[in-house]
């Protein structure tokens, strides 16, 4: 469906993203704007010397993604993928659906991830001893839930039904940072046994165009979450 | 029992004291929507929640035609997109409506922790750092209102709107701890003027005033509250 702009409105439809090479947060923004076609630019941060750009437009978190578009700011990245949503409700695909109960479910799983799934696989990763296992089970419950609901719908392709939703997007993560969690932590997350349906999902989303085209360099991830693994347990020191 | 009008069978699981079952409750008053109200008993929770919210076993959980919805912001949301005919509560604007689910979940992910945070704090440092905290938030709350309001009375603007909600529930709360922190001042006349009008109106809002408990009644409900914390804590 051909979306004929006048030139003035080409202009004012500017759209920025500020982001950084490797923000699971961001990669979903980034995906939410290349599934429904929307040009953007791209603002790369350092967060370690935050730009006056990022400190102006977010102002209170000073986080990435930071959504730009006539100007205006959208902050936190469920947010941002509820906006291009509306914004761009003619783009393909829907990323939530029309029918209020099943957007409020969508919204409950996309919270879930960020208030439970995320929590729990960030303790596994950055603690140690009973911490680091209480991490570990909490995620395995939260994993066992997340099968469950995939599951739910037969043929159902991705949480967001036969394509990609803000769900599959909240859970991106799930595709490269969980092996790469495993290999560093020496310990199985996602297994064949207890999760066959994540695991195809997990297949079926790295094989989506935009996803596959836009990984953060996989040499460059390894080095920094090994790196953050080191320093959360202290072991830095020990190696100097 | 009254016909609702076509709005199907409501229920809504709660209890009375909690901000985040007001949320759900002041949203089906500005609607207009009848429903029934199932209190759960401190203490204890009902096969029905169970069985509703089987992932959190949390309230508010809303029943529309036994179909249950849960999270407090996304049942109002729910409640907003299902009742379209009666007042909104999510502005029109897209960005507006992101400026609003930034702020209510603000509130939920770092306003609110403190309040517990203050309320059962093993030490009185910890109680501080809370306290500080809470204000920090109070005036970039502050700020918020100032400008989305843009001098109307509401963050919403003439009416009620997804951000009064969702921090506007919080209220009895707030009050209740200012009196139980020995006379803290949240709501400051000097540094967050216009969130105390704000507080007033909304407090007095039809859609609210009986569902936002007196202050007194919440002190009473804290203490039992805090004990519990405390005695789990405690027996872990």
């Amino acid at each position: 469906m051909a979306t004929a702009r006048e030139p003035e409105e080409d202009e004012e439809e500017e759209v920025k993203l500020i982001k950084t090479w490797s923000s699971p947060y961001a990669l979903r923004a980034v995906w939410a704007l290349k599934l429904k076609g929307i040009p953007y630019e791209s603002i790369d941060e350092d967060l370690t010397h935050k730009s006056d750009i990022l400190l102006h437009h977010n102002p209170v978190h000073k986080k990435v993604p930071v959504l730009l578009h006539h100007g205006r700011s959208i902050c936190e990245s469920l947010v941002i993928i509820e906006y291009i949503e509306e914004t761009w409700s003619q783009n393909p695909p829907r990323l939530l659906p029309q029918d209020p109960l099943q957007r409020a479910e969508t919204r409950f799983w996309a919270k879930f991830v960020d208030d439970k799934a995320l929590p729990a696989i960030w303790q596994a990763f950055s603690k140690e001893g009973k911490e680091q296992e209480q991490g570990l089970s909490e995620t395995a419950e939260h994993l066992r839930l997340l099968e469950a609901e995939l599951k739910k719908k037969k043929k159902r392709l991705f949480f967001g039904g036969e394509e990609i939703g803000i769900v599959d997007i909240a859970l991106g993560w799930m595709v490269n940072l969980v092996p790469l969690f495993e290999r560093i932590l020496g310990v199985k997350i996602l297994d064949e046994e207890h999760h066959p349906a994540l695991l195809k999902w997990r297949q079926r989303m790295s094989d989506v165009d935009v996803v596959k085209e836009n990984w953060p360099p996989r040499d460059k991830l390894v080095a920094k979450w090994t790196a953050i693994r080191e320093r959360c347990v202290g072991k830095a020191a020990a190696n100097e | 029992m009254a016909n609702n009008n076509n709005n199907g069978d409501v229920k809504l699981i709660g209890a009375w004291p909690s901000p985040f079952v007001m949320r759900p409750r002041i949203a089906l008053n500005i609607k207009s929507v009848e429903y029934e109200f199932l209190q759960e008993q401190f203490g204890s929770k009902s096969d029905l929640l169970l069985k509703s919210n089987p992932v959190h076993k949390k309230i508010p959980v809303l029943l529309h035609n036994d179909k249950p919805i849960c999270e407090s912001n996304i049942i109002v949301e729910y409640i907003d997109e299902v009742w379209s005919a009666g007042p909104s509560i999510l502005p029109s604007d897209a960005h507006d409506r992101a400026v609003a689910r930034f702020w209510a979940a603000y509130v939920d992910e770092k306003w609110f922790p403190n309040v517990r945070g203050a309320a059962a704090a093993s030490s009185e440092e910890a109680k501080n750092a809370a306290v500080d905290q809470l204000k920090e938030g109070m005036a970039l709350l502050e700020g918020a209102y100032v400008e989305i309001s843009k001098g109307k009375d509401f963050f919403g603007g003439e009416k009620i709107g997804f951000i009064d909600i969702a921090f506007g529930s919080m209220l009895a709360w707030l009050r209740a701890l200012q009196v139980m922190l020995g006379g803290v001042k949240l709501l400051d006349e000097e540094k967050t003027p216009g969130l105390c009008k704000w507080a007033a109106k909304f407090s007095a809002d039809p859609a609210v005033k009986d569902v936002l408990p007196e202050t007194e009644k919440i002190i009473e409900f804290a203490k039992l509250l805090v004990a519990k914390i405390k005695a789990a804590a405690a027996s872990s």
